[in-house]
């Protein structure tokens, strides 16, 4: 009977292995399509972001109780999973707590750390349901999230919560046990949490305890391995990609946008021919980006890492007055294209117009609150600076006022039809 | 008022301390003027040995850029340069936010390395260093100043303290609005949306600031950008509060109060 558990233990944790693995490479070929873009200067720098931004969740504390809480839950994942390593080892051995014995009394202390952190995982989670669903937070019941990204979101926090409730479930049961001396069932200290409920079984069977214990370990295992192939699929990917999207983050001045080397050569053979190469180059470069592989890989890796939080959108001028433009919308479409794209279906559309339209490029005053707010180093306002480069220089797509201020800063110097001799009449005034 | 173009120094074998980078904004925009003309005399009061370009200055290309046409970026930026670098101009000063993002922080790729500083931390710097000293009881104190930080002063370089240290020396109290800082709130020209006109929405975004700022109860809202200055003034006016709240540049107030 236990070869029996051990053999399908190890099929499902090689089936869930398997899958989450072909999944991750299907999304950093996906990311890949970007063009290449170095990112890999100042590293000091860079593992800064890594500590501040990712681990330290810096930008989280702008709202310090959403930070806190949200803290709650990350930390509890991630340590929490240290005993998914024991859950690992138990079940491909046929053993018990194998980690109780080797630990000794630290063991308790372990795990009554992990039942607090569960327990707050498990409150945070229940209170960001209920500012999602009951008191509605203009950024979550924004209709950018309309369909699936909402469902996704509230799914999330649900499997959050049940997972913990079976983690505590399955301590509550095993502790009863432990206190009847139930064989297989190493005794231990008392839990923190659960050894002051493991009482309240104490009507229950030896077998109905058992059945409670391992249903849950099961189904927690389980819970979590499915959670695992979800995760690449969904929103919560940011748990992850957080982490290379911090260390890849821009390092530049907010200000900057990204210099065009091969315009700037062509303006300079413009102006001074003697330096112009005598063969021309046989490429003809693209300027700006109209689909996703015109995007950089950093673009698509944002897109992924994008947790659909809406800090940005929350933030942007354009969306805060009701226009088209939603920096989050910018990411999720990006994704969405970059997905189609990865499933070979990039055919006869494309990111621009097919998902982001001209009236939302159009609408945006580049004023980086949607960077500044990106907790996780997303940068919408680089997509859309591209976009617009594609739709100005490579289809001359501006709306008339601004081909007029073109026109005169190229003839007059300045955006509006002054005479340049009229530049310094500021003075005779 | 007696001002002397980078020419005219050059002439003379002098070199001055600044150049006085005035801006398309500030040259044509006869509201902007204003500001020019304050700053001007700021410097002109204080001593400073500055020069401007004169007809020799051009658009830095910053809304070309924004809008997408970097050609056109990229041929303004190629003149200034060949100008600036001409001259040999070390310390650049502007009143205008973009201009000041753009030679700070895009021309230094492209072949055009100086000192650049907006005036809002030039002007911090002349009352630190004593160059600027203020009345006794000016005409703002006790009235209440609030201060729109522009995003390119603010956001994308980072500056939010030294127009705010400016604005104290006038013994005004100084009220934030809800949105600012980090946090401010654009007033809707970047991006070269000066240009265009908005696209549809339920508001424009200068009347949505403008009513934020006008909500604060303050009797002046301080700017540091021409732009911004057109665009909070429309704000304001939507309001129906044109009477009592004036927009106005942080050099406008100061010139106002010194010594």
């Amino acid at each position: 009977m236990q070869i029996v558990s051990q053999v399908i233990f190890f099929i499902a944790l090689g089936f869930a292995i398997y899958l989450f693995s072909r999944r991750a490479l299907g999304i950093r070929r996906n990311i890949l399509l970007g063009r290449d873009v170095a990112l890999n200067d100042q590293p000091a720098a860079r593992w800064k972001n890594l500590l501040l931004l990712a681990f330290g969740q810096k930008k989280m504390f702008r709202n310090p109780m959403v930070a806190v809480l949200h803290f709650f839950v990350y930390a509890g994942f991630v340590i929490i999973n240290i005993e998914i390593l024991e859950i690992v080892i138990d079940g491909l051995a046929g053993t018990h707590r194998i980690f109780a014995p080797v630990l000794g009394s630290l063991y308790g202390v372990l795990i009554g750390c992990f039942e607090i952190l569960a327990a707050l995982v498990a409150i945070s989670c229940a209170i960001f349901l209920v500012r999602r669903n009951i008191i509605k937070l203009k950024r979550f019941i924004s209709k950018d999230l309309n369909g699936w990204p909402r469902s996704d979101a509230n799914y999330i926090l649900i499997t959050e919560i049940v997972l913990m409730v079976l983690f505590l479930t399955m301590n509550t049961a095993d502790q009863a046990l432990q206190a009847r001396g139930a064989e297989h069932y190493v005794l231990t200290s008392d839990f923190w949490i659960t050894g002051n409920f493991a009482p309240l079984l104490a009507g229950l069977s030896d077998s109905a305890l058992v059945a409670i214990e391992r249903g849950a370990w099961w189904l927690h295992i389980l819970g979590v391995l499915a959670f695992l192939n979800y995760l690449p699929f969904s929103k919560h990917l940011h748990i992850i990609l957080a982490f290379p999207n911090a260390y890849f983050a821009d390092l530049r001045p907010k200000g900057k946008m990204e210099n065009m080397p091969e315009i700037q050569q062509e303006v300079l053979y413009a102006m001074q021919p003697e330096l112009a190469p005598t063969t021309p180059s046989e490429t003809v470069p693209k300027f700006g980006a109209k689909d996703i592989q015109d995007l950089t890989w950093k673009n698509l890796l944002d897109a992924y890492a994008c947790t659909e939080c809406g800090r940005c959108s929350a933030a942007c001028p354009a969306t805060q007055t009701g226009k088209a433009l939603s920096p989050r919308l910018i990411m999720m479409k990006t994704r969405d294209r970059a997905e189609e794209v990865g499933r070979g279906q990039a055919e006869g559309k494309t990111l621009l117009r097919d998902y982001i339209t001209e009236e939302e490029l159009r609408a945006c005053t580049t004023c980086n609150a949607c960077v500044q707010e990106c907790p996780v180093s997303i940068n919408p306002l680089h997509i859309i600076l591209q976009m617009r480069r594609h739709l100005v220089m490579e289809e001359s797509s501006a709306p008339q006022e601004w081909n007029m201020m073109f026109s005169n800063i190229e003839n007059n110097m300045a955006p509006w039809k002054f005479s340049p001799d009229d530049r310094d009449a500021w003075i005779q005034q | 008022m007696q001002i002397k173009t980078m020419a005219e120094y050059f002439a003379n074998g002098e070199t001055p301390e600044v150049l006085f980078w005035v801006g398309c904004a500030g040259s044509f925009d006869q509201r902007a003027q204003k500001i020019t003309r304050a700053f001007a005399e700021i410097l002109t009061k204080t001593g400073i040995q500055f020069a401007i370009l004169g007809k020799e200055e051009a658009c830095t290309g910053d809304p070309a850029r924004r809008a997408g046409n970097e050609f056109l970026f990229q041929m303004m930026a190629y003149n200034n340069i060949q100008v600036l670098n001409n001259y040999a101009v070390k310390t650049i000063v502007t009143a205008c936010p973009h201009c000041f993002n753009t030679f700070k922080n895009e021309y230094p790729q492209l072949g055009g390395t100086y000192e650049v500083i907006h005036h809002a931390t030039y002007l911090q710097q002349l009352i630190d260093g004593g160059r600027i000293k203020m009345k006794e009881g000016g005409t703002f104190k006790g009235k209440k100043i609030t201060y729109h930080d522009s995003c390119y002063l603010g956001r994308a370089n980072g500056i939010y303290e030294a127009p705010r240290q400016v604005l104290e020396t006038l013994d005004a109290e100084l009220v934030e609005m809800k949105r600012c800082k980090s946090k401010g709130l654009c007033c809707g020209a970047g991006g070269a949306q000066m240009f265009k006109e908005e696209e549809k929405g339920s508001t424009r975004i200068n009347f949505e600031r403008g009513h934020e700022a006008v909500s604060t109860g303050a009797s002046v809202i301080a700017s540091n950008c021409p732009f911004c200055m057109t665009m909070l003034t429309d704000g304001v006016k939507e309001a129906g509060k044109e009477e009592e709240v004036k927009v106005m540049d942080i050099a406008e107030m100061i010139v106002q109060n010194m010594q």
